[in-house]
């Protein structure tokens, strides 16, 4: 009890004392997509604000980028419960995260469950220092939902692979260094066996990468297209043809990065306040409109359930009880209420929700539009709501095909 | 901790399963209401019930109680739900024994608790009035100090156990007109009362409720429970327990239901399949499903709340509400349009379910009133 204080009260006067003001939120009005103010890493980042990098340096230094990650890898090594304290407390002074991205998200949790020792050592440590940026080449034209129907093939020679084909909505791929992909290495075998998980340097001759823009005007995904790239035979994580179980093992740290994405909404109150301001208050506070009261007070009640249930799935982990059935209705759930979320806050906005750029509108309005936009993607990307729905029909509720 | 049931708590509820399995299934309830039972729960199954200590659950040890707390209750009540089971634990503990626990005196909760507890006696509360929909502070009913104690007039309705119940907790007017809320009293009164009349209602649901009328009925002083005209902020405390308890018990409907439909759609056949290959229901019974998970989080939060006497468990009871409406209403409809034509039928044990969540659901409040309630403690 007396070490997580003292932890409690270090922590807090390290970060009092080393985070900019403006890596708190708060600091400046909205005007810009949030994940572009944050940093994402790599060679190609340009950290158009210095406090981005510096925030991302005293952090890493401390290995408090990937907090809960072992010393050796670049982590900070924290027990659950300091891990807990340290987040906290970077909520407390309202800390923007240090580093974003899927190298923390999805890669390294993958690695750090899969990877051999030499891939741990050298892959982890540069992502938790924000010096790699990654990005997720799983889907391809003719390979979404249906993701064990891809077609890019590598064929081996010696120690290097060849990969040829195309993958495409890969997010951010025009920055990124390098792309975790699913590659078919076996050809005779049944679609979901003849899969291998490998690593590609993206900067190499055989790899192009065409950004396409998003409804939201913001953050293109990209088509990459693999045309003889190189991929050394030690960056296959888990083993020829053990794809698809790496792929599974790492679209669930993708889905509860997304799912707990949202739950980490840093404005409780924003639809309320909205409410107040562009619709107006009675006398003591009540939300002038009472159909749109009620709405807000549904999504707010809703996503208490949901807090509930993302703790209560935490809480019987921590007592060793196996992820029971509630963990797979995160990924449908957070992603539909978020769509609801985005939808509503434009909907109290409205005429105002209209602006795309400039005159007349505030940033955060803008935001709010784009976000809308945005969020349109949460129920499609790292499998669709109907595919989750697929998921627990089967795996939980044993209906039959 | 807390949304996670302990060793202890997975024990109660296990066995708790059992004991409705072997002792009490739907088909009791069904015969209750074709045979116009006016006390509608077996006397002998309650006994059996208070043997294994459950309606001891909330009533501390120096009243003779276990001194448990919601969270076990909720177990219990959860199993109960899944047979509808109809013994009086509700009524009995988390209404009337309730009001005497959080209000009571120290003579009141010496001489009506242990009685409760061991299961000898019965109780129930009577608040609601006819056409206040779910205003808790409507009482037309009042309260008229008479020489060396008070007199009680008036009228509630869906009384829940009213009819059998040994002691009837009665809301009256002290002071005020008749929907303010400052002014509200509570009283005790004794069944065999001169002037007190039970009159038991047929309710849709197919819980035993009761008019409760009261002419000139004359209490002692000691019969007046908590402060004279402060009632309110009682009752609120006594309902938002006794809700807790109605939303585990309308998850154990759900999950009855919800498994019922799920049986129908593996084993009915049509063109040629089974129906629960078609993914336009298995999509539905996915979504029911989530609700359900939602639901059991949430009547945990509450409930857990509670235990700890959370500042947020009063905004959290009807956060739990208000899901557990919603996803029970769903449940049951959804369970009745898979079922197709069967599920029309009375004979069928799915209607049953679909009555009782549906009143569930419009006792206590519904799940707009709910999100009202919460929207005002939120301050909005
Ligand atoms: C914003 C965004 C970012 C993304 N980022 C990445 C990334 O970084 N890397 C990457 O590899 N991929 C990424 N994706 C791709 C994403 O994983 C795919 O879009 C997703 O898996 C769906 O595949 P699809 O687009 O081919 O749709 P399809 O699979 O063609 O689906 C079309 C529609 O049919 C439905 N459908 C398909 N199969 C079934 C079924 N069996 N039952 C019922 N309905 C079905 C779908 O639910 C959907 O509504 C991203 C997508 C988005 C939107
Ligand atoms: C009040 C009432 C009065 C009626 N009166 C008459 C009458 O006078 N004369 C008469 O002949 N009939 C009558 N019917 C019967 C009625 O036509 C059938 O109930 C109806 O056709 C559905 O058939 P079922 O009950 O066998 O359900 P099922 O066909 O078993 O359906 C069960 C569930 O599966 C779903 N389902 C079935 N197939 C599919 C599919 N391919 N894709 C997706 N979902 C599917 C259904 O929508 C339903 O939800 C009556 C029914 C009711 C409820």
């Amino acid at each position: 009890m007396g070490d997580i204080e003292t932890f409690r009260q270090e922590t807090r006067a390290w970060l009092e004392a080393n985070c900019p003001a403006s890596m708190r939120f708060g600091a400046n009005a909205g005007g810009g997509n949030l994940a572009d103010e944050l940093a994402w890493g790599g060679r190609k980042e340009t950290y158009a604000n210095p406090e981005t990098k510096l925030w991302l340096d005293r952090m890493a230094s401390r290995g408090w980028t990937a907090p809960t990650w072992p010393k050796p890898y670049g982590g900070g090594g924290l027990s659950r419960e300091e891990a807990k304290v340290l987040a906290e407390e970077m909520r407390r002074i309202r800390a923007k995260p240090p580093l974003i991205g899927f190298g923390l998200t999805m890669i390294g949790p993958l690695l750090l469950q899969s990877g051999n020792e030499e891939q741990k050592l050298r892959f982890l440590p540069e992502i938790c220092r924000g010096e790699v940026r990654w990005c997720q080449g799983y889907s391809e034209p003719g390979a979404g939902s249906d993701l064990a129907g891809l077609q890019t093939r590598g064929v081996r020679d010696g120690d290097t692979w060849t990969i040829n084909g195309q993958k495409v909505w890969t997010s951010y791929a025009d920055k990124a260094d390098w792309m975790f992909v699913l590659v078919r290495t076996e050809f005779e075998k049944p679609k979901h066996e003849g899969i291998t998980f490998m690593l590609i340097d993206m900067d190499q001759p055989g790899v192009t990468v065409k950004p396409i823009k998003l409804i939201s005007g913001y953050s293109p995904f990209c088509e990459t297209f693999l045309e003889d790239a190189r991929v050394d035979h030690e960056n296959i994580v888990g083993g020829i043809g053990n794809g698809w179980t790496m792929a599974k093992a790492l679209l669930g740290h993708e889905r509860s990065m997304i799912s707990e994405a949202f739950n980490e909404s840093e404005e409780r109150n924003e639809l309320v306040a909205a409410a107040r301001r562009y619709v107006g208050q009675e006398n003591g506070g009540r939300i002038r409109d009472g159909a749109l009261r009620d709405r807000i007070s549904q999504l707010t009640m809703d996503k208490t359930c949901l807090e509930l249930t993302l703790k209560r799935t935490k809480e019987a982990a921590k007592l060793g009880q196996q992820p029971g059935p509630e963990s797979s209705i995160f990924k449908y759930y957070a992603t539909e209420l978020n769509k609801e979320r985005t939808s509503l806050l434009v909907g109290i906005l409205g005429p105002q929700a209209l602006g795309w750029d400039g005159e007349g509108f505030e940033g955060a309005e803008i935001d709010a539009t784009r976000s809308w936009l945005r969020a349109r993607g949460n129920s499609i990307e790292g499998g669709t709501s109907e595919v989750q729905l697929n998921i627990i029909a089967k795996r939980v509720l044993g209906l039959p095909d | 901790m807390g949304l996670v049931l302990t060793e202890d708590q997975q024990m109660l509820k296990s066995s708790a399963s059992d004991f409705v399995r072997n002792e009490s299934p739907v088909s009791r309830v069904r015969h209750l209401r074709d045979s116009d039972d006016p006390v509608g729960y077996s006397p002998e199954l309650w006994a059996k019930m208070a043997a294994l200590g459950w309606p001891a659950i909330l009533i501390p040890e120096d009243c003779g109680g276990l001194g448990m707390g919601y969270v076990e209750m909720a177990c219990v009540l959860e199993e109960c739900g899944r047979a509808l089971v109809p013994e009086p634990l509700l009524s009995t503990v988390l209404l009337g024994a309730n009001a005497i626990l959080l209000g009571g005196s120290s003579e009141q909760k010496k001489t009506l608790l242990p009685p409760v507890a061991e299961g000898s006696r019965t109780m129930a509360l009577a608040w609601q009035e006819k056409g206040a929909r779910y205003d808790r502070t409507v009482s037309a009913a009042r309260a008229e100090k008479s020489g060396s104690g008070w007199r009680l007039r008036g009228e509630k309705t869906l009384v829940l156990d009213g009819a059998s119940a040994d002691h009837i907790v009665v809301i009256a007017r002290t002071a005020g007109a008749d929907s303010d809320r400052e002014g509200l009293s509570m009283f005790v009164v004794d069944r065999g009362a001169p002037g007190l009349s039970v009159v038991p209602q047929k309710t849709m649901h197919l819980r035993a409720a009761a008019v409760v009328r009261l002419s000139d009925v004359e209490v002692p002083v000691s019969a007046l429970v908590g402060e004279q005209g402060n009632a309110a902020a009682l009752l609120d405390d006594v309902l938002d327990r006794a809700t807790v308890g109605l939303c585990a018990e309308m998850l154990g409907n759900m999950r009855t239901t919800f498994e019922m439909t799920l049986d129908y759609l593996k084993t009915r056949k049509q063109f040629g399949v089974v129906i629960g290959t078609f993914q336009a229901l298995k999509h539905r019974a996915a979504k029911v499903f989530v609700e359900l998970e939602l639901s059991r989080s949430a009547v945990l939060g509450a409930a857990t709340a509670i235990d700890q006497g959370a500042k947020d468990s009063r905004a959290l009871v009807s956060v739990a509400k208000a899901r557990c409406s919603d996803a029970a209403v769903l449940c049951g409809y959804e369970g009745i349009q898979m079922h197709g034509g069967i599920g029309m039928t009375d004979e069928h044990d799915i209607g049953l379910y679909v009555k009782r969540m549906r009143g569930n659901e419009m006792t206590f409040g519904d799940a707009a009133w709910h999100r009202d309630r919460f929207a005002a403690m939120q301050g909005f």
